[in-house]
């Protein structure tokens, strides 16, 4: 292969005259970081409120959340990046669109909705499939000993719920750090544009691929064995969780 | 105490009770048998309400259980339950089982509510395992923690569904004694059972049910020495035979 | 609001979305997935083989793939193709490769990663009694592999495979990166040359979301077929 490797290029400077393009990677991944850590925290909280309404007696609830499931699942997500980003603005009233695109960071926090809602289509998947996971006597003995429905839910089924969970939610805290990388399309200098960027002023491509490949994995490594641990701290004694292989990404 | 009038139940176009009626007063017990299918359990879980039903309907010291106006968690925490496969919640203690709705339902301070809960582990002989999680207990010992949580509501009656059929063989009569020691004391009863000898030693009366129906309702003597129906007839050679 | 909306915009440019954007996308969708999961098969194979190293080379690809996002290992696969080619064909410098080509070694050999996974859990699923009742009537490991449990595997993970494919035929939207001309980069084109990115973005989200939702419903249909016929 006739490429002229240079591995010393991370410590070079950037043509912006004052960080090394290392930092810039690094920079990179903070935001990474960032737009996965705050997207997070919205489909935890949207997506278990979702699954719950999807396993509640209420017909009409149960489809809401069937419906909200099947549009942001059924969408890719650049395009909801797009819609989100170039047609929501357009379409509201003419101030609140113009507040939208002129917003300092506009590109960061359209990626954490976009992020944050998509995601939360997948994880209502996964509550609503932990909750009729557990037998239906559960709610009947939470509900038998005069605990309310959302009790029984607050205090019953969730609690197991998301234990049994655990694993598969594991794995989309994963998939959602490695798609905030579409984010890229609307102007976000996360990891794999800060790489890309990298490796267009530098045109050391593959050290910079590599550099961010590095980074993924070592962000990938610490999340593993942070899922690993909470598990054994929330595992419940005599009671044998079982694992479900997570198969889309 | 619990009036049962009339009832009658439907899954789509499934009729599964049939104008099912019967009386339960304070202190009694009543033991509800018949073949599997014939809507035992589904006719108790009407009384609090855990499965809805039709037509007719069931009071409960007066209050009447299908009335939409009801305030069903505080007629369910009057009433104790007790489920065939046990239903403790896995991820608590056993003290946090028998806690959780005192302190969550009854508004009882955490401490006294602990109290309460070590006196019924101890009676029903388990104070030893209260930091203990369901899943470290046996069959047996899970049903007795399920016989004590519900006692820690102070319920006004006891439910039972088949609280027996789930368990080994060698773990049914440690369960059965804290029934009969419960029954002794008082304790308004009703029992989805297929153990005739507890039937005939501590049951008032025998209710035997079939297809959604209520086929007999009769004083616990004459239920065993004449029962009228041949279809209790039938029941009664088949599960007395072995 | 939505005062000057044109959707005359969309009818003019019908055959340009489909005939060119959609045709790439189906394209790409359907032969990534035949040799995503022709790969991916061997892949499983190679995780669950007993031949030293192996099942660690098979491994380490792996989780290297299912490691980093797509949009990267879409920029991985669009400088390192052409060099790959240079190997291949043993040319003196590194190859022009098109778009098409492009893309679709980096979809068979990124989905070759998840389809891998999905294979190795429905060859575990099947009960070790096929394999020592193959292996008791003599058949060598192809055979007993292609005939008895590869089969049967692939039956039991018919759905997910199909929901995968689904997936990745959303998944194939972001060859936008590399500037391809798939049914999004068709819909981007018109949007930016006449200004109408509301519309075209609108008509793009809607058509994906028909097409995934029809697809799969029948997954889901397919599903309860099967789940009455076991």
């Amino acid at each position: 292969m006739n490429y002229n490797w240079n591995w010393g290029i991370f410590f070079q400077l950037s043509p912006d005259g004052t960080y090394t393009y290392l930092q810039l990677l690094l920079f990179g991944a903070g935001w990474t970081l960032a737009t996965a850590l705050l997207a997070w925290a919205i489909a935890l909280s949207v997506g278990a409120v979702v699954g719950v309404i999807r396993t509640s007696p209420n017909p009409w609830l149960v489809r809401l959340g069937n419906a909200y499931v099947e549009l942001f699942r059924n969408i890719p997500l650049l395009v909801q990046m797009f819609l989100w980003y170039f047609v929501l603005p357009e379409i509201m009233p003419q101030a609140i669109g113009d507040w939208l695109k002129q917003s300092a960071n506009a590109s960061f926090y359209n990626a954490v909705i976009c992020l944050g809602l998509y995601t939360s289509a997948r994880v209502a998947e996964q509550v609503k499939a932990g909750i009729l996971s557990l037998r239906s006597g559960q709610r009947m003995a939470g509900l038998a000993m005069g605990l309310t429905l959302p009790q029984t839910y607050r205090y019953v089924l969730l609690p197991m719920a998301f234990r049994i969970i655990l694993p598969p939610l594991g794995s989309e805290f994963l998939n959602i750090i490695k798609n905030s990388s579409v984010a890229l399309t609307i102007g976000l200098i996360e990891l794999t544009a800060a790489a890309r960027s990298m490796a267009e002023f530098s045109f050391q491509v593959f050290e910079a691929f590599t550099g961010a490949t590095l980074i993924y994995i070592i962000i990938n490594i610490v999340v593993v064995s942070g899922m690993r641990w909470l598990e054994r701290r929330v595992a419940v004694p005599g009671f044998i969780s079982m694992g479900q292989p997570a198969a889309a990404h | 105490m619990i009036t049962i009038s009339k009832v009658s139940k439907w899954y789509g176009k499934i009729q599964v009770l049939k104008n099912c009626s019967a009386e339960v007063a304070k202190g009694e017990v009543v033991v509800v048998c018949g073949p599997s299918g014939s809507g035992k359990s589904t006719l108790i879980k009407c009384v609090n309400a855990l499965e809805p039903f039709q037509e007719g309907t069931i009071t409960v010291e007066g209050i009447s259980v299908g009335d939409p106006k009801t305030n069903l968690p505080k007629l369910r925490a009057r009433i104790g339950m007790v489920f065939q496969h046990f239903e403790l919640f896995p991820h608590l203690s056993v003290i946090r089982n028998l806690t959780l709705s005192q302190i969550k339902v009854l508004g009882r301070d955490p401490k006294a509510a602990a109290e309460k809960a070590t006196k019924l582990l101890e009676r029903v002989g388990l104070g030893a395992h209260a930091q203990k999680y369901p899943g470290q207990l046996s069959g047996g010992q899970q049903q007795r923690v399920a016989i004590a949580r519900a006692l820690a509501m102070d319920p006004i009656a006891m439910l039972f569904d088949e609280p027996t059929s789930a368990l080994d063989p060698e773990m049914i009569n440690e369960v059965l004694d804290v029934m009969v020691t419960l029954a002794k004391e008082g304790m308004t009863m009703i029992v989805v059972t297929h153990e005739m000898e507890f039937a005939r030693k501590v049951a008032n009366r025998v209710v035997f049910m079939d297809k959604g129906e209520i086929v007999e309702d009769a004083p616990t003597a004459d239920f065993f020495g004449k029962p009228r129906s041949e279809r209790a007839q039938q029941f009664l050679s088949k599960i007395l035979q072995h | 609001m939505f005062s000057n909306i044109d959707w005359n915009v969309i009818i003019r440019s019908l055959p340009y979305l489909f005939f060119d954007g959609m045709r790439f996308t189906i394209m790409l969708t359907l032969m990534a997935t035949a040799g995503g999961i022709v790969i991916g098969t061997l892949l499983a194979l190679a995780r669950l083989s007993n031949i030293p190293g192996l099942s660690q080379i098979a491994g380490t690809y792996v989780n290297l793939i299912r490691s980093m996002p797509l949009v990267l290992v879409i920029f991985w696969f669009y400088f390192l193709v052409p060099y790959i080619g240079q190997w291949i064909t043993g040319a003196s410098r590194p190859i022009q490769v098109g778009a098409f080509l492009s893309a679709l070694v980096t979809f068979t050999l990124f989905e070759a990663a998840y389809f891998c996974e999905i294979m190795r859990a429905g060859i575990q699923s099947i009960p070790r009694g096929q394999v020592q009742a193959a292996q008791a009537l003599g058949m060598p490991y192809w055979t007993s592999m292609l005939e008895i449990i590869l089969p049967q595997a692939f039956r039991n993970m018919l759905p997910i495979l199909l929901t995968q494919t689904i997936i990745l035929f959303q998944d194939t939207s972001l060859v936008y990166v590399i500037s391809v001309t798939d049914f999004l980069g068709a819909a981007s084109k018109i949007a930016q040359r006449d200004g109408r990115l509301v519309e075209m973005y609108l008509f793009a989200a809607v058509v994906y979301f028909v097409i995934s939702l029809a697809a799969s419903y029948s997954v889901r249909r397919l599903q309860n077929r099967i789940a009455i016929i076991r």
